[in-house]
């Protein structure tokens, strides 16, 4: 890693993005100056520049996506970059091919950007430590998924202004979710106040010591809010094995018009997506025009993957 | 005298922790038996001008320069490779590593491919460890058939061929009605019954230890209570059978609150413990390093501490190498995926001598830990210095300094965390029979 001191604002002192935490505030302000820009371009009929012309970004997926997948490959396009979309099947690993023997096969095609995701944890850096070009994590398992956090950074100063010394409420399976992880990281550095809520089944040990709140009610932890961003809770881990059902789990924890009036009455509601519609959030609030920032988060999203590729491709641009 | 092979060890430091001996002093070796030693023996001072005068005309003579001569360590617990895993290890591989270390016996974990859990796969052991014939080789036979868990084996039989104890290696006999069984069995023979400590259930899917560090890289955790609820129920178990009952790698500051309970209540319960476990914690698994995933998982700081403690009070009663090779392709891989294990041979003197330069034990009671311990537990006539006893020595210089280089392992694997770290103490010479099985080439 590179230190920051000496480098001039407009460039990002790291190689690769693998995460959030071990960013400083003034990078992760950076990178979302830099996005705002792009919100603004990406509403205008001609959305394309040449940023990154000549460069090819590949998306690299151990792990289906549809979504994230798309986000970054319109980033990568609108900046003016060849964008190659690659999805490693899990079949293809067990057949022997290890995530290293993909990075130096990769690494070989000379990509100058490698957008990667994968199930396991620490998978992405491991794949970093082998190729010359640069790497996002796109997600590693329940470690981090940094731009997700950066879009909800940006969707919520786009709207609020600012991120310091908001209450934030993250709700759901924070145990298994690399969005709360990547969260909790960045609303920290930026001197928000985070809360989460979940049944403990669903809370990973030690989760204090991330420096949040922990509610095991969500009603509670909803006092004052400025912002609820509620998790998706995978289908498999709702019947008996980390909640009784989905029943209970959004009796105590689905987020509702009921619960939510406990809130700032102007709180704003996320979600990463994709949604489970009344097991985690009722769709009467989802929909809310006046308080659902969703699709603004779905937007917010290629921006600040332009900004990544853009940022990280514009460090070795000027060596 | 009639042709008899005879080695002087000359200006040696004897210590004997079995006897409590530490004097300067000399031994004779003739063929593979001590033949007599003790403080003044061949007179004492350096040698400027050759052998003193009252060594044996014929006998070969071993100057040691004051350094340390002591039992061949006894390993109570490695891993070799054979059969199933020769790719990573070979029982000629492990016993270079193991005379490079020190070590002058070991015994082997069974839980091998396929598991020795009958007399063929003793014999094949004991068939290619006589062929080797550089260190030697107890194998442990299986607690149950295939190392399944259900089914007990031929216990008797297996003891009466060679198994010293009966473990089912890294994995525990979960089932409450068949470690009973086991041990009720045991007692018949008067068997030791070797339990890996971890209820599986709740340790279910986990790869590191549960907690901050844990949570930050979103890795699944092993609650550490998985160790001692194990411990706490084969302990109940042990008071209705009387059996003898042993726990490999204790790791946990509860594991050994509850065995140094035990203890002193009088049950027949002794337990062992590895370096990484006393010399590492889970602040060293950093970013996701594979060669810091073991098994059970490196914990916190107390608990570390709490294992130092534990060998410092005599809770823990041995150290263990839990020498466990992977090769590169089962550690290169997302840590979750990575299989667990570090090889412990050349490193396990090095490693506990920590120990002692930190003052926690003194260096009788350590050695005691690596030597006549091991040995007694395991009923093997070894680990100690004794008039007509095998000849099994380590000569080592317990102050000097030195690196650990994993390059430098003769082990065919070199997953180490510890490699750069430095240390005090060097392996010079490991006899074995009377043999020096080390340096390679000097015997």
């Amino acid at each position: 890693m590179i230190g920051t001191a000496a480098l001039p604002a407009n460039r990002f002192g790291h190689r690769h993005l693998l995460g959030i935490e071990g960013l400083s505030a003034g990078e992760i302000a950076l990178l979302l100056d830099t996005a705002d820009g792009y919100v603004e371009q990406n509403r205008q009929p001609d959305k394309k520049v040449d940023a990154l012309r000549g460069r090819t970004v590949i998306n690299l997926f151990f792990e289906a996506s549809t979504r994230t997948r798309t986000s970054f490959e319109l980033a990568a396009k609108r900046l003016g970059a060849d964008a190659i979309n690659m999805s490693v099947s899990t079949s293809s690993i067990r057949k022997g091919e290890t995530v290293i023997d993909t990075a130096m096969t990769l690494n070989a095609m000379h990509p100058d950007v490698l957008v990667v995701r994968h199930p396991d944890a620490g998978a992405v850096s491991l794949l970093s430590q082998k190729v010359e070009g640069a790497v996002i994590n796109a997600g590693d398992g329940s470690h981090e998924h940094p731009t997700q956090a950066l879009l909800d950074a940006l969707t919520i100063r786009r709207r609020v202004g600012l991120l310091e010394g908001l209450i934030v409420v993250i709700c759901g399976d924070i145990l298994h979710s690399r969005v709360a992880r990547s969260n909790i990281h960045l609303l920290n550095i930026m001197g928000a106040r985070v809360r989460v809520a979940a049944p403990p089944t669903l809370l990973p040990a030690a989760v204090d010591r991330l420096g949040v709140e922990v509610f095991t009610d969500l009603r509670r932890a909803l006092a004052d809010a400025d912002i609820v961003m509620m998790l998706r809770l995978q289908r498999e881990r709702m019947h008996g094995s980390f909640v009784p059902s989905t029943r209970e789990y959004f009796h105590f924890f689905g987020l509702d018009q009921d619960k939510l009036r406990l809130a700032k009455p102007n709180a704003l509601i996320m979600h990463p997506g994709p949604m489970n519609r009344g097991v985690e959030i009722d769709s009467e609030v989802a929909d809310d025009i006046y308080r659902s920032v969703i699709l603004d988060q779905v937007e917010m999203g290629v921006a600040v993957r332009m900004a990544c590729l853009d940022l990280l491709t514009r460090r070795d641009n000027r060596q | 005298m009639n042709g008899a092979r005879r080695v002087a060890y000359v200006n040696a430091r004897l210590v004997d922790p079995a006897s409590g001996l530490d004097a300067m002093g000399g031994l004779l070796t003739e063929d593979d038996r001590i033949a007599d030693f003790g403080p003044g023996l061949f007179g004492i001072g350096l040698l400027p001008d050759g052998p003193p005068a009252d060594a044996p005309a014929d006998a070969e003579v071993v100057d040691c320069r004051g350094h340390i001569l002591a039992p061949g360590l006894v390993d109570m617990r490695a891993r070799i490779g054979e059969p199933g895993e020769e790719h990573k290890e070979t029982i000629a591989s492990a016993s270079l590593a193991a005379a490079a270390g020190g070590v002058t016996a070991l015994a082997c974990r069974p839980d091998t491919n396929p598991p020795i859990d009958s007399e063929p796969g003793l014999e094949f052991i004991a068939r290619k460890a006589r062929h080797v014939k550089r260190v030697k080789i107890f194998p442990y036979g299986c607690v149950t058939r295939g190392a399944a868990g259900k089914d007990i084996t031929e216990m008797g039989l297996l003891a009466e061929a060679g198994a010293v104890a009966f473990t089912d290696g890294n994995r525990a006999v979960a089932d409450s009605l068949v470690m009973y069984r086991a041990l009720s069995y045991a007692t018949t023979h008067g068997l030791l019954v070797v339990q890996h400590p971890e209820e599986p259930r709740l340790a279910d899917g986990g790869v590191m230890n549960a907690g901050e560090i844990a949570t930050r890289l979103g890795l699944p955790g092993i609650p550490r209570q998985a160790e001692v609820m194990m411990i706490e129920r084969d302990l109940r178990l042990v008071e209705l059978t009387g059996a003898r009952y042993h726990v490999a790698h204790v790791s946990t500051a509860d594991s050994v609150d509850v065995i140094r309970a035990a203890k002193a209540r009088g049950l027949s319960v002794t337990c062992d413990t590895a370096p990484p476990y006393f010399a590492l914690t889970e602040v060293d698994v950093g970013d996701y390093r594979t060669f810091a995933k073991l098994h059970p998982p490196l914990r916190g700081e107390m608990d570390r501490r709490a294992i130092v403690a534990g060998l410092a009070d005599g809770t823990i009663d041995v150290i263990a190498s839990d020498h466990d090779p992977q090769d590169q392709d089962v550690k290169r891989l997302p840590f979750a995926q990575a299989e667990p294990g570090v090889v412990g041979l050349e490193t396990l003197l090095v490693l506990s001598l920590e120990l002692y330069h930190k003052g926690h034990l003194d260096l009788l009671d350590l050695l005691a830990r690596l030597t006549c311990r091991p040995a007694d537990l395991l009923g093997l006539p070894l680990g100690r210095l004794e008039v007509g006893g095998p000849a099994d020595l380590l000569l080592f210089d317990p102050d000097a300094p030195g690196r650990i280089d994993v390059n430098a392992f003769v082990s065919k694997s070199k997953n180490s965390p510890f490699d750069g770290r430095p240390v005090m103490g060097r392996v010079l010479r490991t006899v074995v029979d009377g043999r020096t099985v080390f340096p390679f080439g000097a015997g």
